[in-house]
């Protein structure tokens, strides 16, 4: 294993609530550079947790994560977050707001030029497959599946190196969804990005993810790249295959 | 004596007492937003004082308004001018509906929108100056409507202690028995408070954000 070009590392991370609920524990793993790591797991399984963890909105309870090969802690919150780009199932996209200015908003606070600003949100449509005119519409008069890519597009807005994704394309549709993730990869191919996703989708991880990593419980069951995944002897990768059906097919189009 | 006929041959007094009956509904209601206002997102800050903070307003609100203004006639400055003390012990009334709603208003924004508002990087005064008080605005607004169209009610009974406004026709009219003299006050406060409602609701109408379909 090649340390050396890890930019997310988790060592030894364990988070707790308050009450004293065990949600993550002694979780070590890394995200490398240009790669799509996958967390994979059931819901309550910590992999959302692992993930805002990451850029802070949740803080560790012991253990250590590094980005860029710098504690997480002793980053400057702000700096971090906009070091990373973000995106969730609900999109969370600001209902008050254009597209434009929900693409906008991390380059606006960045102080970039306003002309750059109208390029980049005009670059970013385009580049998630959605016409530039729409860029002056509000949220709600887009459907789901723009949405989606809206979202996507807000967390490349200031081109963040490392991209966190928790279940982005969870609330659509399944032609939709597939058409997304598709997309996804071959932008993924041009950008290069070190991206952070969540799914509990088997057929997600294996399309989408150039390693697999399963959670259970708040632990790390396995870690591997798609094919030895679905080889392995593990009894819950083998359940996770069983409740998802045959991959031969999907492997195919990768 | 007919209605008409007195409003007619009283009309400057009557303006000059709904002028001032604005005048002490106005400032009572821009003091409590200015106070109400920022104690709301305090709350929303720090949740161990919101039980309190809105507790204490709900008991002000429990006060009945004449025992109100008995209460706060001994304070020094404040009790010394009946209009301050209108001015205040209306300000204390119209924070409970400002503290409450401004927190459900803040506490009701998506959740997800904040999320993703803190996970781009927002700081939290950018969270809440571009994200959650415009969310917010049409709720808080709300509360402004219910303060502003309560005090224009309460402020009848500031006459009471000698504040003025058009309390001052509706108790000059009970003591003479003179249901015109009564409806000189009493009308004219009502029509205030039906503009308010009607402005302030048009306002938050189109404050309101724009919703997913």
């Amino acid at each position: 294993m090649n340390s050396a070009d890890a930019i997310i590392q988790f060592r030894d991370v364990s988070y707790s609530l308050p009450n004293g609920r065990v949600i993550l524990q002694n979780l070590t793993l890394e995200a490398r550079h240009g790669e799509i790591l996958v967390l994979l797991g059931r819901s309550g399984s910590g992999k959302t947790t692992a993930l805002k963890l990451v850029n802070r909105l949740q803080e560790l309870s012991a253990g250590e994560i590094r980005v860029n090969a710098q504690p997480v802690g002793e980053w400057d919150v702000i700096k971090l977050r906009r070091h990373i780009g973000y995106a969730i199932q609900e999109v969370g996209l600001f209902p008050h707001f254009t597209i434009e200015r929900n693409i906008g908003l991390v380059p606006t606070l960045e102080n970039w030029p306003k002309e750059r600003i109208g390029k980049r949100v005009e670059d970013l449509l385009r580049l998630v497959g959605l016409n530039p005119d729409i860029a002056s519409r509000y949220p709600h008069q887009l459907s789901g599946g723009q949405r989606q890519r809206v979202g996507v597009a807000r967390a490349l807005a200031a081109d963040p190196p490392i991209l966190l994704m928790d279940e982005p394309f969870g609330a659509l549709d399944p032609l939709t969804r597939s058409d997304l993730q598709r997309e996804f990869l071959s932008l993924q191919q041009k950008l290069q990005k070190t991206v952070m996703f969540v799914t509990h989708d088997l057929h997600e991880a294996i399309l989408l993810g150039t390693r697999i990593a399963l959670l259970e419980e708040g632990r790390l069951v396995a870690i591997n790249n798609p094919g030895e995944f679905l080889k392995s002897p593990e009894p819950l990768i083998a359940k996770y295959v069983q409740a998802f059906g045959s991959f031969e097919s999907m492997r195919g189009t990768r | 004596m007919n209605f008409w006929k007195f409003v007619a041959q009283n009309r400057t007094e009557i303006a000059e007492l709904t002028l001032e009956h604005l005048w002490i509904v106005g400032i009572s209601t821009l003091l409590a937003v200015a106070v109400g206002i920022p104690v709301g997102i305090l709350i929303t800050r720090k949740p161990s004082l919101q039980k309190s903070v809105i507790a204490a307003a709900n008991i002000i609100q429990t006060i009945p308004s004449l025992a109100l203004f008995g209460f706060l006639l001994p304070a020094p400055w404040i009790g010394e001018r009946a209009g301050r003390l209108a001015i205040l012990a209306l300000t204390l009334y119209a924070l409970l509906p400002l503290i409450r709603n401004t927190y459900a208003g803040i506490t009701g924004v998506d959740r997800a929108v904040v999320e993703a508002a803190r996970g781009m990087g927002l700081t939290d005064w950018q969270l809440l100056f571009q994200v959650e008080l415009p969310l917010a605005a049409s709720v808080i607004l709300a509360g402004v409507r219910v303060a502003m169209v309560m005090s224009i009610g309460l402020a009848t009974i500031a006459a009471a202690i000698g504040a003025g406004g058009l309390g001052e026709l509706i108790f000059r009219g009970l003591t003479m028995v003179n249901n015109a003299v009564i409806l000189a006050g009493a009308v004219p406060a009502a029509l205030m408070a039906l503009a308010a409602d009607t402005l302030l609701g048009w306002l938050e109408k189109r404050l309101s954000p724009q919703r997913a379909a």
